[in-house]
């Protein structure tokens, strides 16, 4: 077994050929750390590692770094999500070297969601370097030890690299070639957007590993279970870049009344059971948001309990 | 023809209503006019094409113009009848005149107590 | 050009609030393009603001100007034997104008009569749209000359974020995602793999970030 890059739970899980289970949790938005400890008390046990977002949706909430840190102090290892909505290549950096000398090892590189529908659209917004170029970032401070402007680091942050895709979006016939392009920009491994059409995604997939992708990266499956016809709705509609097909909403509704939730969680199931199998998938990443509670649950009845202990 | 209409309508001619201005209102509006309205041909029947939607678009600005410092935008009008409607045309005048009666004058014209 | 919206009356209004002798100066270069600055606007707004005040009951005298350019020294040394004859001077150029006044003579007082908004173009009679970000570097070339600096909202230089979709940007329906159609273009064009190599972070030295700029040309400096 070669080296590890940064020796994280994530990344031992993974490279021993485990299928990786990680999880979400929001920030609070205030400093409501109770909050946050009950939500990742749900999650202990359950999964590898726990993506902290950050600001997500452009909404104000405890900063992805200090949660991070709070999660760790529970037991459980972070996922440290950053955008490049909010900082710029100064903060990136010196962000990075913080969360590292505070014991973080995974760290998502995202764009970010634009401002004008988070909380605070008055805001500026920063984008000096964009999601490629962080992967970038984070890979040369990891392997070469050296900064942006090419100066040596004094002790290098060793991170695994995440990256997101969006399998999704327009235009589809670039999204694998964006996806090659950030695992040649350095990703060691990648969250996909929830995936909630699959035959898209199994065309997605199918793609990827034609072009070998899966095998200089691992690619984790995006589910998030849908809680009512409203949000599938609603993320129909409303999420640019999201696929929900008229036939889950059919099927969700057909579920009646009260069995909604039951539903959607049988219909995440039932894709964690075909990503098992999936070639080119290493994992899935459940967001299940605002429903911390339910991820035991979910955890047992896909059957990727216990977690393994590397 | 000679058709009965309120004197205190003074028409000014134009070859078309494309070719009435923003300004024209503004200056009219500004030199005392209670009210002004703008009397084109039947929308689809203009002879330079567009020029009475062009008026009905200028005469939104202006009526814009009056809300924003607080003068009733109705005093502002277009108007669309067909070429040879006299009787038409003497009835929107006739209109456009109780209607600036209702208003009363415009308020340019109130004395102000200094 | 330079592109810019008329301020609502309200807010010039308040600016002269106190003034009662004022001089409306227009601009004949992009402004009077864009149709927010030129004389014809000039006369309207002297007209509207008139309106208001004749309606207040406190008469406002305007007289009206357009100066060739608002950005040059010369042309705004036009207004040099004029310029003491108002309480207040209306500028209807971009925000250069006003300053490039204000400079010239110190001791009257300039108020902007526009929002000066973007370097752009005429998509069609009324409808102007964003083109350029004035970044210093410009590297259009490598996207079929599309600039994602100033047209995408997140000046991504690597490819269409997961926001987009249908060929609109996440931010609104009614912003293209120029992403989307650099990729179309790409691909139309035989080109897609100059999109798979990476694009390193910009050097943003030259762009606004760098400080206030200026550009000095020895050959035509006197
Ligand atoms: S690359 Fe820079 S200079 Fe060129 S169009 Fe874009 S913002 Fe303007
Ligand atoms: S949707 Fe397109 S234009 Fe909008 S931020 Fe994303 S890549 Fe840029």
């Amino acid at each position: 077994m070669s080296e590890l890059k940064s020796g994280s739970n994530l990344e031992k899980v993974l490279k021993a050929g485990h299928f990786a289970f990680t999880g979400e949790c929001g920030p609070p938005q205030g400093a409501n750390v109770e909050h946050l400890k009950e939500k990742a008390h749900h999650l202990k046990g359950c999964v590898d590692a726990v993506n902290i977002t950050d600001n997500q949706t452009a909404v104000v909430r405890m900063s992805s770094w200090a949660a991070s840190i709070i999660l760790m102090q529970e037991g459980l290892e972070p996922n440290f999500q950053m955008v490049c909505r909010d900082r710029n290549r100064l903060a990136i950096q010196s962000d990075i070297l913080g969360i590292y000398a505070h014991g973080i090892r995974n760290m998502l590189c995202l764009s970010g969601d634009h401002q004008r529908f988070g909380n605070h659209p008055q805001a500026k917004n920063v984008f000096d370097i964009d999601s490629m170029q962080l992967i970038h970032t984070v890979k040369t401070m990891r392997d070469e030890g050296k900064f942006m402007n090419g100066e040596d680091i004094d002790v290098p942050p060793k991170l695994f690299i995440g990256a997101a895709s969006n399998p999704f979006a327009d235009p589809f016939e670039f999204r694998v070639h964006r996806l090659a392009k950030k695992i040649a920009a350095g990703a060691d491994f990648i969250q996909t957007q929830c995936i909630y059409n699959m035959d898209r995604f199994r065309e997605f997939m199918k793609n990827a590993v034609d072009m070998g992708l899966h095998e200089k990266c691992y690619i984790l499956a995006g589910v998030t279970p849908m809680k009512s016809v409203g949000m599938a709705r609603y993320m129909a509609k409303q999420v640019p870049g999201m696929d929900v097909p008229d036939s889950l909403i059919e099927r969700l509704r057909g579920a009646g009344k009260g069995n909604v939730a039951q539903e959607g969680i049988k219909f995440a199931l039932e894709q964690i059971e075909e990503f098992k199998e999936m070639e080119g998938i290493a994992g899935v990443h459940l967001m299940a948001i605002e429903w911390e509670h339910m991820v035991p649950e979910i955890a047992e009845k896909a059957g990727v309990l216990p977690r393994p202990q590397v | 023809m000679r058709l009965s209409y309120p004197s205190n309508v003074k028409i000014i001619q134009v070859p078309c209503t494309g070719r009435v201005d923003i300004l024209h209102l503004l200056r009219a509006i500004e030199d005392g006019a209670d009210g002004v309205y703008v009397a084109g041909c039947l929308e689809g029947e203009c002879h330079f094409i567009d020029g009475n939607l062009k008026a009905r678009k200028r005469v939104q600005y202006v009526k814009k113009t009056l809300e924003e410092v607080g003068i009733e935008p109705e005093r502002v009008e277009m108007f669309n009848l067909s070429a040879g409607e006299g009787p038409r045309f003497a009835e929107i005048a006739r209109e456009m005149s109780e209607r600036i009666k209702e208003l009363g004058p415009s308020p340019l014209n109130v004395k102000k107590a200094a | 050009m330079i592109v810019a919206d008329r301020k609502p009356l309200q807010e010039i209004l308040e600016m002269i609030k106190d003034f009662n002798k004022i001089l409306i100066i227009g601009c004949k270069g992009c402004v009077t393009v864009c149709n927010v600055g030129g004389s014809k606007e000039v006369g309207i707004l002297a007209s509207s603001l008139k309106i208001a005040r004749k309606k207040e009951g406190r008469p406002l005298e305007i007289d009206e100007k357009t100066l060739e350019r608002q950005c040059d020294p010369e042309y705004v040394d036009q207004i040099k034997d004029i310029v003491n004859d108002y309480d207040a001077i209306i500028s209807m150029a971009c925000g250069v104008g006003p300053q490039f006044l204000s400079e010239r003579y110190p001791d009257s007082r300039f108020f902007p009569a526009v929002n000066t908004t973007f370097f752009g173009g005429a998509l069609q009679h009324g409808i102007w749209e964003e083109r350029c970000a004035g970044c210093g570097t410009c590297v259009i070339h490598y996207f079929e000359g599309m600039c994602p600096i100033a047209r995408c909202a997140k000046s991504l230089l690597n490819g269409p974020c997961g926001g987009s979709a249908g060929g609109k940007c996440e931010i609104s329906k009614d912003v293209d995602c120029i992403w989307d159609l650099i990729v179309k273009k790409k691909m139309e064009q035989g080109r897609l793999d100059d999109l798979l190599e990476f694009r390193p972070a910009k050097d943003w030295t030259t762009s606004r970030d760098g400080g206030p700029r200026k550009s000095v040309r020895e050959e035509l400096v006197q």
